[in-house]
């Protein structure tokens, strides 16, 4: 090894084990006892809560603060995850700037709201910690569902599925469960395995049965897995990922942001992956902020988010933006990748600037890259799908697809932001749908 | 799961959490809601007699004493008993049970301290299918001045007398509410019982002034620049509810007469040391005044985890399991030595224990350059004042010490034997040890 941030090239090592696990390590450390309450006794018990109504889920926010702090944790778990099943992962990865803390009152009053993301954990965290599935199955009903692809879409349903008595089959082209929960979310969002931790927990409901390998369009059909089972659940995600489409875009050391997470997130030493020296990542959402900070705790020695719009544009939240600026990562605006210079290898990457409608203005933009990250949104990968609305598979608001007995849910379904939160809310509300027609119950 | 089920003097109700009579439960459109939220019973907001209904005030009713952040700790209110006619309020009362007949639905009544006109009021109560009437002897404003509510809950006799007509012209449970405006209140708990009552309620809301303008001289809630005493009730009045309570629950001559505790319920916490302090069940008024109905499903699911955990089964399985612990002073175990200790990991280091004890009670806390705050055993007296000033729940904790150990305050050994004052020898009446 003996490398360092200043080592040229796409290296590992640059960091030590010790500073790698430091800058690794949980974002927002958890509350402890005494912290949670004094976060819960901020809560106003608002009526009609406005965070209540920001939740994708709906989480009843007021009532699971009202019980950490009347000292029932568990009570307040159960309040959560009757919502929201994966509550526990939603707590750490949710951009609750953009969502229930947004709209708290106090941070309306103060610009300090209730810190109802950690509550949440703490509540959720106590319970499982204990080790307790609060929930029972219903008595069998004999149906049977598919559902395809074990991200938080495809989990939400299949739990709500169980618990109604459903017979569920999970099917996912990986060799682990959690989607993006395990590939893709940053790593000190989920420390120490919580993903798999969650998953495991979440099974315990019984009359889930996980089949790995399996992708959809290969080994799975739509028509093979409608006469099998009495209904289809499709939550593939977007596995695609969009091209620059510019000259030298297949030089060595220009990827998919996605890819490097995912390597980053299945590797088991951190100090055998490699990074480059001067890290690029093109876009402006979560994924690039995600893959520029991480590069920058491998120990990139310079990252750069070049975005092709104004700072008002950007989709990562403002909290995203100052976390990375945190890091020492350097956002670039108004600039588009023009082309990709290098020998074999990238050595440099050009962008023109534009003004606010996107004119180039005749200036432009040279970086020295050994490393460069695409992550400029992710796309539908599958073959013989429902009907599709633009780059998704259209679904009405139960999530039922324009194939009878077929629904669909999360990111690779039309409508709802692409957030871990709304797929979860869409797999659920799916799971409700399919229940209500196998069965004529009323919800 | 625990079985939060109610049965109290034979009314039934899904849980133990009933509404007390006050805005709340004062028409039909507010207990339905209260129902469909989950609330176990209601007492109707008073009625009282035939005719012309009495008048509110039309200026601010309320007064309220607040904590950090402006959470309501009391609040003081001068309305009076209903001020809808009587057939409305019954009309509605039997619609409502009629449509929701497993929650229960009691009646409360204030008329004037005659016979005839309890004689006329009760059959028409029993029409609508209430399961009970609640007697009123505790608003201590406006309905007193008229000789009814505390007016007769300050007088033993007429409360013996009031229930004894209750008892005679109706035929379901007669529930007493006392007033905590009275220097014994064991004395109308056992009047109550001697009248025939089925339980008793308590408490009603205790005469207060919350605060006066210090520009008007006025004090509020002011009504054109002049106040009323009026009615405490809220988080505030807990340890006087609860005090209260436990006096009739260890009375002998009271000693099983069944009690619906009322006074500051806010918690499912709270509620359940009413119960076990003898209560069969219990109201709430401020805190659904303060926070809405929905809180009941937090008492719903705190209670029920709580029962769970501890392994009861029912309301009765904990129902008076803290009477036999109350007891008199003189009764307490003076060889019980305890010493404060401060959990180093847990502390904040505010100093507040150290101003407190150094300041006002036994200079027992030190504190080094670093800010580490550390009991000095030598001079504990085991006060809890550091306890309870503390922010952080649980950093300061009460150690007994082992019989046997030598107390360092006083250099002598700790006694396993219990020994109380009326043995001790610094007591002039002290009797010889048996
Ligand atoms: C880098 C990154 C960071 C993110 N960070 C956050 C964040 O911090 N907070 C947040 O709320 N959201 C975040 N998101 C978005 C969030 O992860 C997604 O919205 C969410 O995971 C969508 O869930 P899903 O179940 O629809 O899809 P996925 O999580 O993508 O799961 C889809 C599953 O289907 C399987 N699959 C795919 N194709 C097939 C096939 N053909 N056959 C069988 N199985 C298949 C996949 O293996 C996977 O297990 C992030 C996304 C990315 C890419
Ligand atoms: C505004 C208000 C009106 C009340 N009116 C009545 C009443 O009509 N009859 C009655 O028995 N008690 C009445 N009470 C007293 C309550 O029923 C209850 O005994 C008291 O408020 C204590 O309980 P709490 O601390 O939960 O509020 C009233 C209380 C308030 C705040
Ligand atoms: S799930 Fe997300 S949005 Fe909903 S309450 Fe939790 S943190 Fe907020």
């Amino acid at each position: 090894m003996g490398h360092s941030p200043f080592t040229p090239g796409v290296v590992a090592g640059r960091q030590t084990a010790e500073a790698l696990s430091d800058g690794f390590a949980d974002l927002h450390p958890p509350l402890d006892d005494h912290e949670a309450l004094v976060a819960a006794d901020r809560c106003y018990f608002c009526h009609d809560a406005p965070c209540m109504t920001a939740c994708p889920t709906d989480i009843d926010i007021p009532l699971f603060i009202r019980q950490i702090s009347t000292g029932t944790p568990e009570a307040a778990a159960r309040t959560i995850l009757g919502q929201n099943i994966l509550g526990g992962m939603c707590a750490r990865v949710c951009p609750t700037e953009t969502l229930c803390e947004e709209v708290c009152v106090r941070e309306v009053a103060e610009g300090k709201p209730v810190e109802i993301g950690q509550l949440q954990r703490y509540a959720t965290d106590t319970l499982q910690r204990q080790g307790v599935h609060p929930f029972e199955r219903a008595a069998s009903t004999g149906k049977t569902v598919a559902v395809v692809g074990a991200g938080p879409a495809g989990l939400a349903c299949a739990h709500r599925l169980a618990m109604h008595g459903h017979d569920v089959v999970v099917f996912d082209a990986r060799s682990k469960p959690g989607g993006l929960n395990e590939y893709g979310i940053a790593a000190y969002k989920s420390v120490d395995g919580f993903a798999q931790a969650e998953v495991e927990w979440l099974l315990k409901i019984g009359g889930i049965e996980m089949q790995y390998g399996k992708r959809f369009g290969a080994d799975l059909s739509l028509e093979a897995l409608k006469s099998e089972f009495d209904a289809v659940f499709l939550g593939i995600g977007l596995g695609g990922v969009n091209a620059l489409g510019i000259d030298g875009d297949d030089k060595s050391g220009v990827r998919d942001a996605v890819d490097f997470i995912a390597d980053l997130r299945q590797a088991g030493d951190l100090t055998e992956l490699p990074v480059g020296r001067d890290v690029v990542v093109i876009g402006g959402g979560m994924t690039a902020v995600d893959a520029a900070v991480q590069a920058k705790l491998l120990g990139a020695l310079n990252v750069t988010i070049a975005y092709r719009r104004g700072k008002d544009r950007m989709p990562a939240s403002e909290f995203e933006q100052d976390l990375a600026a945190s890091k020492g990562v350097r956002i670039v605006f108004n600039a588009v990748p023009k082309a990709v210079h290098g020998n074999g290898a990238v050595r440099e990457i050009e962008f023109d600037y534009v003004s606010a409608d996107m004119t180039p203005t005749g200036e432009t933009l040279r970086l020295p890259a050994d490393q460069v990250f695409r992550a400029i949104g992710q796309t539908l990968d599958a073959d013989g799908l429902p009907e599709l609305d633009g780059r998704k598979i259209k679904v009405t608001d139960a999530g039922r697809t324009s194939v009878d007995g077929v629904w669909a849910g999360g990111d690779c379904a039309s409508g709802g932001d692409d957030l871990t939160v709304t797929a979860v809310a869409e797999g659920r509300d799916a799971a409700e749908d399919i229940h209500q027609t196998l069965t004529g119950a009323v919800r | 799961m625990a079985d939060l089920t109610s049965d109290f003097v034979g009314i039934k109700s899904p849980n133990p959490f009933w509404l007390a009579s006050a805005p709340p439960t004062d028409k039909e459109y507010n207990v339905r809601r209260a129902f469909e939220a989950g609330w176990g019973g209601v007492v109707w907001k008073t009625l009282g007699a035939e005719g012309p209904p009495v008048v509110n005030v039309n200026g601010p009713r309320y007064g309220a004493i607040w904590g950090a952040d402006r959470r309501l700790l009391g609040l003081n209110n001068i309305e009076l008993i209903t001020d809808r006619p009587l057939e409305t309020n019954l009309e509605e009362m039997a619609r409502v049970k009629a449509d929701y007949p497993d929650r229960a639905l009691i009646a409360s009544i204030m008329v004037p301290c005659e016979e005839a006109a309890w004689k006329a009021i009760l059959p028409r109560v029993a029409e609508t299918g209430a399961d009970g009437i609640e007697l009123n002897f505790g608003c201590p404003h406006g309905m007193s001045e008229r000789g009814m509510g505390a007016a007769v809950g300050q007088v033993p006799e007429y409360i013996e007398m009031v229930t004894r007509w209750c008892k005679q012209y109706y035929d379901k449970p007669v529930i007493v509410k006392l007033t905590p405006n009275i220097t014994d209140i064991r004395k109308p708990a056992e009047a109550a019982r001697n009248g025939g009552a089925d339980a008793v309620s308590l408490i009603n809301t205790i005469n207060s002034i919350t605060s006066v303008n210090l520009d008007t001289m006025s004090p509020e809630p002011s009504i054109d620049g002049k106040g009323s005493h009026g009615g405490y009730c809220g988080p505030a009045v807990k340890p006087i509810a609860m005090s209260m309570v436990s006096e009739i629950a260890r009375n002998p001559a009271t000693h099983g007469l069944p009690i619906s505790g009322i006074g500051g319920i806010t918690t499912w916490r709270d509620a359940a040391e009413f119960i076990t302090l003898g209560c069969g069940n219990v109201q709430v008024c401020t805190a659904a005044m303060t926070y809405g109905f929905k809180i009941v499903e937090e008492m719903i699911s705190g209670l029920s985890q709580w029962m769970d955990e501890k392994g009861h089964e029912s309301i009765a399985d904990f129902c008076g399991a803290a009477v036999p612990n109350v007891t008199d002073w003189q009764y307490l175990n003076l060889n019980y030595i305890a010493k404060a200790e401060i959990n180093q990991d847990d502390c904040i280091k505010c100093g507040r224990c150290y101003a407190a004890c150094e300041d006002t009670s036994h200079q027992a806390i030190s504190m080094s350059e670093d800010r580490t705050f550390e009991v000095i055993d030598e001079e504990c007296v085991a006060c809890n004042l550091c306890v309870n000033v503390c922010p952080v729940e649980g950093c300061i904790t009460m150690v007994p010490m082992e019989p046997g150990t030598t107390d360092p305050r006083t250099n002598r050994p700790v006694e396993p034997n219990y020994a109380n004052w009326t043995s001790h020898p610094n007591n002039p009446a002290a009797k010889a040890a048996e």
